[in-house]
């Protein structure tokens, strides 16, 4: 197995997560969809000192892992690549922001440091609301709901396809650098002056494979409109998800919850 | 029902790959489309399904194969193509199955027993839930000629249906073929599998028409077959082709 072997199986590892069954699985995508949204808006808007408030937005993606069953460690191994992109988007803050904000225990904080902690952190929560919503929903059910909120069928099937148009080529990939090192032993990695052609085949090929495949879609009926995926309805209990959670949601952007419970605490303490 | 007259299609401008291809299948006949490598038997079968551009006329059942009217004549055609990696894009054999009757407007539960009538005529329960990137060669195209079926067309365009499977599954397509009351255009280099299936024989030789008749008359017609290299079948020809 090569190196493209393995991505093309993580991704479609996405595909065998979001076939699995479990509540979140079986709630509505369109329900999911915009409590995900919902999350991801009240996770940014918080401010860039208010790191104690932002901690209990950690409990929704911690339900979700063990409501549906995906391991934490799989969301993780994914979101490598990305990961430590989000995370270094703060990490000059306490270079610049070095007044003291608050003390624990007798050491000094700057708000630099805590505003990089709070960026880390709303970055980490987004990428975990965003992966989940992916292994929980199908990409054609997800298509649907976009459909549903009336986004161009255009943009839509756009998108849909990018995504088959990823494992396509991840899967040309991988069977061209099989052959190439068939006749080519010993070798590590692709010659360089292999490189040019290599590339422009692959493209070629993928390019093939994605027209073959999108006229087969078409073929079969496909108009841009996703019949075949959402065929659930949206019920009661997908309307209750999604305002119990976003009403959830904006509550605790409004009051300092982990706040209030500290004071609750300390105050009943003294 | 299908209807061609001086089709000609170009890939580039130069030299056509299809000259002047002209023929007429009727309904519920059953065609073989026969040429060697190159000849241009995919070429044609994805012109008729309005895939390439063409010149000349072709009809589906009186209707022009026109960008216009592309999804009304695909809605009635079904289409195996020659590499079943092409042909599936769903995550899994089942998803893949009810993708076009559920485009075209079935229910779900129609969907469903569809899918189960033709997975238990190609004996094929037991792919139902498997991902369609596990399967193997022959799976695949079993379960690509199970997709097409399951959108029950008005007319079956198979591009070497048989190529990649095993002789057990060969006969089973053979027999299902036979079943199947719908008009078909079959192409194939397992020349006996069009003598099972096939009445009628178009032998295509370097993009044009080079004989149309009676399979059986065809197929037994050494000196045509020879002249569009081809050769006898093989229960014909017997082991070593003479
Ligand atoms: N995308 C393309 N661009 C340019 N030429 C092409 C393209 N596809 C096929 N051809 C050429 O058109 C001719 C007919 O190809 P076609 O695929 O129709 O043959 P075929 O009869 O199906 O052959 P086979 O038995 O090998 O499947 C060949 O000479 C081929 O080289
Ligand atoms: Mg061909």
């Amino acid at each position: 197995m090569n190196r493209m072997d393995r991505s093309l199986l993580e991704l479609r590892e996405m595909d065998t997560l979001a076939a699995g069954d479990s509540p979140v699985h079986r709630l509505h995508a369109l329900a999911k969809l915009l409590t995900t949204v919902a999350y991801i808006i009240v996770t940014v808007s918080f401010g860039k000192y208010q790191l104690d408030g932002l901690l209990i937005m950690v409990l929704w993606p911690a339900l979700l892992f063990s409501l549906s069953g995906i391991p934490v460690g799989t969301c993780f191994r994914k979101l490598r690549f990305v990961l430590p992109l989000v995370m270094a988007v703060g990490l000059f803050n306490p270079f610049f922001d070095r007044a003291p904000l608050l003390t624990v225990g007798g050491l000094t904080v700057s708000g630099g440091v805590v505003s990089m902690i709070t960026l880390m952190l709303k970055g980490l929560f987004c990428l975990a609301a965003s992966f989940l919503l992916m292994a929980t929903t199908s990409i054609d059910d997800l298509c649907a709901a976009l459909r549903r909120l009336h986004l161009p069928s255009i943009l839509v099937t756009l998108l849909l396809l990018t995504y088959r148009y990823v494992g396509v080529m991840t899967e040309e990939l991988s069977v061209m650098t099989d052959a190439y090192h068939l006749r080519a032993p010993g070798q590590r990695g692709i010659r360089f002056a292999a490189w040019g052609s290599f590339l422009g085949q692959l493209l070629l090929r993928s390019m093939d494979r994605a027209e073959e495949l999108y006229g087969s879609m078409q073929l079969r009926g496909f108009s841009g409109n996703f019949a075949y995926a959402e065929d659930r309805r949206f019920t009661g209990r997908d309307a209750l998800w999604l305002i119990l959670w976003t009403a959830a949601f904006v509550l605790c952007r409004l009051y300092n919850i982990p706040g209030l419970l500290g004071r609750l605490l300390t105050g009943g303490i003294r | 029902m299908i209807r061609l007259e001086n089709v000609s299609v170009y890939y580039t401008k130069d030299a056509p790959v299809l000259r002047n291809v002209s023929f007429t299948v009727e309904k519920g006949e059953a065609v073989g489309l026969i040429g060697a490598n190159g000849a241009g038997k995919t070429t044609l079968m994805r012109a008729l399904l309005g895939l390439l551009p063409h010149e000349g006329l072709i009809t589906v059942d009186g209707t022009e194969v026109t960008p216009k009217t592309l999804p009304e004549i695909r809605r009635k055609m079904g289409f195996v193509l020659q590499n079943s990696d092409n042909q599936m894009f769903m995550p899994t054999v089942y998803e893949d199955m009810i993708f076009g009757p559920m485009n075209y407007g079935a229910s779900r539960e129609e969907a469903d027993a569809r899918v189960d009538a033709v997975l238990a005529r190609l004996d094929l329960a037991d792919l139902k839930h498997r991902h369609n990137h596990k399967l193997s060669g022959g799976e695949k195209r079993m379960a690509a000629i199970a997709t097409v079926l399951a959108m029950e067309p008005e007319v079956l365009l198979m591009d070497e249906p048989t190529s990649a499977l095993d002789p057990r599954n060969r006969r089973l397509i053979i027999r299902t073929i036979r079943e199947l009351p719908e008009t078909k255009l079959i192409t194939s280099h397992d020349l006996d599998m069009i003598w099972d299936t096939c009445d009628r024989v178009i032998v295509l030789g370097r993009g044009s028409v080079a004989a149309d008749g009676p399979a059986q008359e065809i197929l037994q017609d050494r000196a045509l077959l020879e002249a569009n290299r081809l050769e006898l079948p093989l229960r014909l020809a017997g082991p070593d082709g003479a």
